[in-house]
């Protein structure tokens, strides 16, 4: 197990790296929210998930993932190039003309591995609900995740998604909320509070989990497995994934700031000094 | 002037949910969401027949566009069933995000669509989802005009490929198309030959547009009708070869003259075959409450307004 989770490790330094160069070589995207999102994103394509990257959109007897907070694409695309979905040398295309790689996630460019457009928030969870009731129609018993961000949760339809799911006992369906506890214009506290997250999804009828180590990998793949043991029970899943933006690189930590900046030549330097090359750069 | 005749008046919606149920029984993949408007879309046969396949979404819009788009992911064809305005404006940005530019094989299903709604006046009334629809990228947008055509609409959408807008609405209104019709999207359905004006209709202006040119034909004017039940994608060559032999055309639609079938027309002509066109449609206003009869003719959408319409741009040629 301890061998196992310093090779999800070592995955999750390089997509660390791929996020800070893409990021920098288009002067433009989210480096915060991807960085603090790493852990979970290699968790689930490399230890989690039952999938295959050859990508068919229907992914029947696949576990799927859908990404709500499509801004944090950087995160995604690195997860599924380094899974073998495409080429790692694509991610040099991040944001630029005629790239499948899109600022945000679509399915526009046929990017294998994209299942849904996102990046206006609030979606995500209601997608998610649908392809999880088109399983339970085909008696496919694989399972559904989704991501959304917290402040992604000030969206009505989120909880519209939300009432749904129990009511319907969509038990196929692990859900989870990047709770970094920021947004663009500040903290969730100060913008719009979230209050208690936990209560609330537990009013709605959700099963909540938290994983208070978020970019610890080893928490985080003992929190995804147990949501997936807490599957099948007549309720959906939640896990409140607490991450910190920016983990890895410590001038972008502890601030809200860098959620959608670009580091400049020297900052990518000082970034990648802290982040070992391991499976190779790109 | 070829006679269309007619035996029974009957709904739109009516004719939407016969070819749910229809659709259903050829496709197992065809699953209906519904949000709180079971009766009102004519779901319930549906609902009766395949249960396992019906989600009740409740009063959550933007939810069911979503959910509608997950079901795709996994080969399901989702048909959407709420009011026209809750189908379209309520919902854009669910629909151009995980719909439209997700490219999902979504049917929106919109009902109550327009002024003939009556009563319940203005807020429900949409008057633009024409408009706001055809807009998007992929998205395939279908008026029929009576309850066979509904019904031939909705079955044929079901074998078709890609997101559709499909526009019904809530009066009873004369059912004279045939019952065994095959439905081809984007293809004009010609109604009457004639070679002094074309007249253009969508939805239930169509018979409206039937008894105008009765009413043309006894003032010597033979006009040309074509029903256009899909505006996107429009079917251009029908358009061009009908308004090349007349030289004028008159538009009509129970939509604003804003963002609907009168402006694609028009764009099409202009850069095609410019001519003198009128327009029957709401003059960039809301609606109101009253009986469907008394707003559409205060709103100027009746056969009365297609003659009127028909002398004038006659005149222009």
């Amino acid at each position: 197990m301890s061998a196992d989770i310093n090779n999800l490790e070592q995955i999750a330094s390089q997509v660390r790296r791929d996020i800070v160069r893409m990021v920098h070589a288009c002067q433009s995207g989210h480096p915060g929210g991807s960085l603090g999102c790493t852990d979970y994103f290699v968790a689930l394509y490399f230890h989690a998930m039952k999938h295959d990257p050859s990508f068919n959109m229907n992914g029947v007897n696949e576990d799927l993932f859908f990404l709500s907070n499509g801004h944090i694409s950087p995160v995604f695309y690195s997860t599924l190039a380094r899974a073998g979905y495409f080429p790692v040398s694509e991610l040099s295309t991040f944001r630029k003309i005629d790239s499948r790689l899109q600022g945000h996630p679509t399915t526009h460019e046929h990017l294998p591995g994209i299942r849904i457009a996102s990046g206006s928030l609030g979606q995500g969870l209601s997608v998610a609900i649908g392809a999880a009731q088109a399983k339970k129609l085909n008696k496919d018993d694989s399972l559904i995740y989704v991501l959304m961000g917290d402040g992604e949760l000030q969206e009505g339809q989120v909880w519209e998604a939300a009432m749904y799911a129990p009511h319907n006992k969509i038990d196929n369906l692990i859900a989870a909320v990047d709770y970094n506890g920021a947004q663009i214009d500040g903290s969730t506290e100060q913008v719009l509070s979230l209050g208690n997250l936990r209560a609330k999804w537990e009013a709605f009828g959700w099963d909540v989990l938290e994983v208070e180590k978020g970019n610890d990998m080893a928490s985080v793949i003992q929190g995804i497995d147990e949501a997936k043991s807490r599957t099948g029970k007549g309720k959906p899943v939640v896990i409140l994934l607490h991450t910190e933006m920016g983990n890895g690189v410590d001038y972008m930590m502890g601030s809200h700031k860098w959620h959608g900046v670009a580091p400049n030549d020297e900052q990518l330097e000082l970034a990648l000094n802290q982040l070992p090359r391991t499976i190779g750069d790109y | 002037m070829k006679k269309y005749t007619y035996t029974e008046s009957k709904d739109t919606r009516s004719g939407f949910g016969a070819g749910l149920l229809e659709a259903g029984k050829q496709n197992e993949n065809v699953v209906a969401l519904c949000a709180d408007l079971i009766g009102s879309l004519k779901m319930n046969d549906f609902i009766k027949e395949f249960p396992e396949r019906f989600f009740q979404i409740g009063i959550a819009e933007a939810n069911m566009m979503g959910i509608a788009a997950g079901l795709t992911i996994g080969g399901k064809i989702p048909f959407t069933g709420t009011f026209a305005n809750f189908s379209t404006g309520r919902v854009y940005d669910q629909i151009r995000q995980s719909i439209a530019y997700s490219d999902k094989n979504v049917k929106i299903c919109a009902s109550h669509a327009g002024l003939t709604l009556g009563e319940d006046g203005a807020t429900h009334q949409i008057l633009e989802d024409i408009g706001l629809m055809k807009m998007l990228p992929g998205m395939t947008v279908i008026n029929p005009c009576d309850f066979n055509q509904t019904k031939a609409a909705t079955i044929a959408i079901a074998n078709y490929e890609g997101p559709v807008y499909l526009r019904f609405g809530r009066p009873v209104v004369p059912n004279f198309t045939p019952a065994d019709q095959t439905f081809e999207v984007g293809k004009a359905v010609m109604l009457n030959e004639g070679t002094d004006v074309t007249i253009i209709a969508t939805g239930h202006l169509v018979w409206e547009a039937i008894q105008a040119g009765e009413e043309l034909e006894k003032l010597g004017i033979h006009a040309e009708i074509i029903n256009i039940h899909t505006i996107k994608p429009l079917d251009e060559e029908a358009v061009l070869k009908s308004v090349t032999k007349t030289g004028c055309v008159v538009t009509a639609e129970e939509h604003n003259r804003l963002g609907g079938l009168g402006d694609s027309v028009a764009q099409l002509l202009a850069t095609k075959k410019p001519s003198p066109q009128e327009f029957v449609a709401v003059n960039d206003s809301f609606g109101e409450s009253g009986t469907p009869a008394q707003l559409m003719e205060k709103y100027g959408l009746n056969a009365k307004s297609i003659v009127a319409a028909a002398r004038k741009v006659i005149a222009r040629k």
